[in-house]
């Protein structure tokens, strides 16, 4: 755990970047510190490796102070990544890995084993490992950075602004891989960003902090969305709050109707007469192949050959009620089609049971 | 009998061992300015990059030297150094290497981007690993650049050493001239021009080897 204890930075110009913070990192979490520049998050993050020493307050990792830390010291325990990745220009990428280890006096062959091991972890071909990071894209060096910041296996992580300087589908799927290490390895991570999608997106826990270095508001992507503490923290998340936060919102609490399927050998014949709208058909392996309009089928044959409309679904027990949504708005008949992991059709979500699921959303920001 | 030859084979024959003699002289005080050149601009070059405010008092007081003409220095410092030794030519262009390598040290440093810097310093680099095994290695193509300006001008300004009795191959463009012979001159030429052509070789050579992170970049961007 990190703890700020009455954290100010005050330089010697009378400047103040962080003012009186007061926080706690818990263990095993993703805090992000999100808020627009000048707001002294960098320098926040900053304090904890001993980048920059606090003027005022204590900054403590697992209970120590970490001024009491020789900074070379503490920084070898303490990945770090930065935006641009930071990578040494004159070091192959695998030695770029090794770098912690190294500098740790691991011995050469045992850092290198190590730094491809995390090379593959982080989705990297380990062709790349004997090239200069010149020769690697935005997004490979990112991942190459995540490697060598993690190569000592540091039980915590700093990240200022890693994945800014990357285009954003390049951004998506490093968000994506961050969330899936950070599945495996549960390490304690600070990350600073100013994107509040990032951060909402990333964070178990989101620091708000406004210029001047205050903190505005400390909590949990949903709470934030729900609840913003103020004017401040309601105009930094910006527009679309109410949509945003269905991301968290399970679906699972979706009402499903078994019987709006039909599978693709059944005759048209036999579902002519459904007083249905619409139905799901369902192919021979499981999985959906569209919408039909019972009134508007031919007089006979299958319905393997009636064209089906377009469809949208969403995973049961994983998807949330935005991906739901968004399954039935992508559907004429305005239902989301519910698959489970594997992609079989478990059901439809009708536009009823999505309104009654958004009521409930809607009730709970009530109070 | 006719015109006279511009080369005279039989002159270069007989007086071989005199002319090897000039090159390996030549060579001493080429190089030797360089080596303590790039050795002095080292520390200078670090503390100029490190303190902002003592490169620039440096590099013009550098440059003020570098303007001094080199026979006037030579002539200056016979008293000190010595008529006809190596000492007045090799102090001087000692001083003239340091004004061309300073700022390059400096520039090799400040070249090393801000994120790699702070990252070896977020690494628990100490500040001395960080400059020996981070900064100086980065700066190395562009101390290289550097080295090659200081090592072909040095091999050709020794030659005006001669007029002070201590000139390397520049012997031969003397005694070339007072004698209205023309091969020594000739031979004096091209053995200057073959030298700093081959030290400059070697150091090319030696980039490619000592910096393969940049060689290649350079290729790359040709390719592109």
């Amino acid at each position: 755990m990190i703890t700020f204890d009455g954290v100010t930075k005050r330089y010697p110009d009378g400047t103040v970047a962080v003012d009186d913070l007061s926080l706690e990192v818990p263990t095993g979490e993703i805090t992000v510190f999100v808020g627009p520049s000048g707001c002294g998050k960098t320098t926040s993050l900053r304090m904890i490796n001993r980048m920059i020493d606090p003027s005022g307050g204590r900054i403590l990792l697992d209970g120590v102070d970490v001024t009491t830390i020789d900074p070379p010291t503490l920084r070898r325990g303490i990945g770090y990544v930065i935006q641009q990745a930071g990578l040494f220009p004159h070091r192959k990428i695998v030695d770029n890995v090794a770098t912690v280890p190294y500098l740790l006096g691991w011995d050469k062959k045992k850092a290198r084993a190590r730094a491809m091991e995390l090379l593959e972890r982080v989705g990297l071909d380990l062709r790349l490992a004997e090239r200069y990071p010149f020769q690697l894209s935005g997004g490979q060096q990112q991942r190459v950075g995540v490697a060598r910041a993690l190569a000592a296996d540091p039980p915590v992580l700093l990240m200022d602004e890693p994945f800014s300087a990357v285009d954003p589908i390049v951004r998506a799927s490093l968000q994506e891989e961050l969330l899936r290490l950070q599945a495996e390895l549960n390490k304690t991570i600070v990350f600073v960003t100013h994107d509040i999608d990032e951060a909402i997106k990333l964070g178990d826990r989101v620091a708000v902090l406004r210029v001047g270095g205050r903190l505005a508001q400390l909590a949990d992507p949903a709470t934030l969305l729900a609840e913003p503490a103020d004017d401040f923290v309601r105009e930094f998340l910006g527009r679309d709050r109410g949509i945003r936060r269905l991301s968290f919102v399970p679906g699972d609490g979706l009402r499903l109707r078994g019987d709006l399927t039909v599978p693709v050998s059944a005759e048209v014949s036999s579902v002519r007469g459904t007083a249905e709208a619409w139905l799901v058909v369902v192919g021979d392996d499981g999985g959906p192949l569209g919408w039909i309009a019972p009134k508007d089928l031919p007089d006979s044959g299958t319905l393997a050959e009636v064209p089906a409309a377009p469809y949208g679904t969403f995973v049961r027990g994983r998807d949330s009620l935005r991906s739901a949504l968004d399954a039935a708005l992508l559907s004429p008949s305005g239902n989301a089609v519910a698959v489970d992991g594997s992609g079989r059709v478990v059901g439809v979500a009708t536009r009823e049971a999505l309104d009654e699921a958004l009521a409930r959303v809607a009730d709970g920001a009530r109070g | 009998m006719g015109e006279e030859p511009l080369v005279r084979w039989d002159w270069i024959g007989r007086n071989w061992p005199e002319i090897q003699e000039l090159l390996a002289d030549h060579i001493i005080m080429a190089l030797v300015p360089v080596v303590a050149g790039l050795l002095l601009a080292l520390p200078l070059g670090l503390a100029g990059a490190r303190w902002r405010w003592l490169y620039q008092p440096t590099v013009g007081t550098m440059n003020v030297i570098y303007s001094l003409p080199s026979l006037a220095v030579f002539i200056v410092l016979i008293p000190i150094t010595g008529l006809a030794t190596r000492a007045t030519i090799i102090v001087p262009l000692t001083f003239y290497a340091m004004a061309v390598l300073i700022p390059a040290v400096v520039d090799g440093l400040t070249s090393v981007p801000e994120h790699v810097r702070q990252s070896a310093v977020a690494m628990g680099f100490t500040p001395l690993r960080r400059l020996l095994r981070v900064e100086l290695p980065i700066a190395v193509p562009v101390v290289l650049a550097g080295l090659r300006v200081a090592t072909v001008s040095s091999i050709s300004l020794v030659s005006v050493g001669a007029l002070v009795g201590r000139g390397g191959l520049g012997y031969l463009f003397i005694d070339g001239w007072q004698r209205q012979f023309p091969t020594p001159i000739v031979v004096g030429v091209v053995l200057t021009a073959i030298l700093a052509a081959v030290a400059d070789l070697l150091l090319v050579v030696a980039q490619r080897w000592l910096t393969p992170w940049s060689t290649a970049r350079s290729r790359v961007r040709e390719a592109a």
